[in-house]
């Protein structure tokens, strides 16, 4: 599989903080202060008691996959990219965020594989958090 | 206050093109709703209320402009391809509350022949829900697909069935963009598009329209025709949950008990369903969601002719479907309930009639299973029932 594009995401002043850690290898999570759960995706409000209290802490970089496709033929950015995996991983830390898998043998991907969080580098102060099968 | 009884489906009109690379999308709009009208017997001057979904202009007003309305009352709710049904819902709502008498719901597209830039703003999910390579509905409908394979053992060939289902409907249906019938081994032989759902799992992609005219039980009395009652109507959206998703039921979970405690009536009294088709797998998790079957048993409700028309367990999408005959616009929904209207009326094709089809459901499913969407349940009735 050669290495998929890493087309830049748009970026706000909600999640700006988000995307620059990114860029240092790092994965911000947010948790509600006053109700202690974790959120997905980086926001201002709580989205069980909407309070602005909420704090980001760095999250753990493993999972396991939920669901998985291979997207046979991309198309815009992908479209020379080959068969490509998009995936939910459910987050050591909870949530299941959308991304791709990686380097990785796709016959061999299944739910509930361990898989580990990797950064590529957008070239424009972001990286996208992807992840391949774990290492151990 | 309760839609049981308030309001009437009385006019139908499916555009009967899949092509429409000489029209506007505005004229496109015009025709449909002049057929839905003439379906029911009635007028433009006489419709007092217009709905439509987020892409026919700038809200509604674009579409009242060019209709040369000037009704007292509008709605624009935007669920992806299950809009119309909610319209239907918030049309008799609004009846019942003596806002309007006729009201008229349009939609019209062209996604094969003319340019199809249909944009939103971004919501907060932006960067994080994008992306990914996501082209289109197949990806993140696939992810839904597999996680139901994963937990229930669901099969290829179980999802199959549902195209099969529908193409044998379709071929009774001139107007059908896949007007014939495949088999299981054509479904599972056609290329992957996304893992695990082939080409042939997904609907159609086709230019086109269709209206539908609700009004008052009063109007409907004042016609020759005869008009489908709505009985109930029931809406959820269902999202990502804070990262909460469980990929393995949609909203129909919410919105069909809704629709049926409206109706009064249990899954049961059906006797017809358009369920919404988008792809093989929307069909599968929304039939058990409205209580058809267990959950996780759709794989084996499908099989052996369960949604063939009209002796199978649940007759179902009786035009061919998304899946065959239509899917107007990317969008569905409003075919749902055109064949819904046809069966009551007893205008289906004479090979795919359900027998005394006195009481039908009509489901919407807008936007992604994969993420976020719009789930609106519609149960109609013969003026019996």
């Amino acid at each position: 599989m050669t290495m998929l594009p890493a087309p830049a995401p748009a970026i706000n002043s909600t999640t700006a903080e988000f995307w620059k850690a990114t860029t240092e290898g790092r994965f911000l999570l947010q948790r509600c202060n006053a109700c202690d759960i974790v959120l997905w995706f980086p926001r201002r409000n709580c989205p069980k008691c909407w309070t602005e209290d909420v704090s980001t802490f760095d999250a753990q970089q493993t999972g396991t996959i939920y669901s998985f496709t291979v997207v046979r033929k991309g198309t815009g950015a992908f479209k020379d990219a080959g068969p490509f995996v998009i995936a939910y991983v459910e987050l050591a830390d909870g949530p299941r965020i959308m991304t791709n898998i990686v380097d990785c043998d796709i016959d061999a991907l299944h739910v509930g594989m361990p898989v580990e969080m990797v950064f590529h580098d957008t070239g424009e102060g972001s990286a996208l958090y992807r992840f391949r099968p774990a290492s151990r | 206050m309760t839609i049981r009884g308030a309001a009437y489906v009385a006019g139908i009109y499916e555009h009967p093109r899949r092509d429409i690379p000489d029209r506007t999308l505005f004229e496109i709009h015009t025709e449909v709703a002049l057929g839905a009208l003439a379906d029911a017997g009635l007028q433009m001057s006489d419709v007092d209320a217009v709905f439509c979904d987020g892409t026919a202009g700038f809200g509604p007003m674009s579409l009242v402009e060019h209709f040369g309305l000037r009704p007292t009352y509008f709605d624009s709710t935007e669920t992806g391809g299950s809009s119309y049904l909610a319209h239907v819902g918030h049309a008799a709502a609004a009846i019942a509350a003596g806002k309007c008498s006729v009201a008229l719901i349009t939609l019209a597209g062209k996604p094969r022949t003319g340019r199809h830039e249909v944009s939103f703003a971004s919501g907060s999910d932006s960067g994080f829900e994008s992306g990914w390579g996501i082209a289109g509905a197949p990806h993140t409908y696939a992810l839904a697909a597999q996680r139901h394979m994963y937990e229930f053992g669901t099969t290829s060939a179980q999802l199959a069935e549902i195209k099969v289902a529908a193409s044998i409907h379709a071929q009774y249906n001139p107007n059908a963009y896949l007007p014939y019938a495949v088999t299981v081994e054509d479904v599972l032989n056609s290329p992957l598009v996304a893992d695990p759902l082939h080409r042939l799992d997904c609907c159609v992609v086709t230019d086109g329209g269709g209206a539908l005219i609700v009004v008052s039980p009063e109007v409907a009395r004042s016609l020759g025709r005869t008009s489908a009652k709505i009985l109930g109507h029931g809406e959820a959206i269902k999202h990502t949950s804070n990262g909460g998703i469980d990929l393995t039921y949609t909203g129909a979970v919410w919105s069909g008990p809704r629709a049926f405690a409206e109706a009064g009536v249990s899954v049961a009294d059906i006797k017809y369903a358009s369920i919404y088709d988008s792809f093989t797998i929307t069909v599968l998790q929304t039939i058990e969601d409205l209580g058809f079957c267990e959950k996780g048993q759709g794989g084996k409700f499908v099989m052996d002719g369960g949604l063939v028309a009209p002796f199978g367990k649940l007759p179902f999408n009786t035009d061919g479907g998304g899946l065959c005959n239509n899917h107007p616009s990317n969008r569905g929904g409003i075919t749902k309930v055109i064949e819904a209207v046809r069966q009551m009326r007893g205008e289906a094709h004479p090979s795919v009639q359900v027998p005394n089809c006195q009481i039908s459901l009509a489901h919407g499913t807008g936007g992604s299973l994969g993420s976020k969407h719009g789930s609106v349940t519609l149960i109609l009735g013969q003026e019996d029932a």
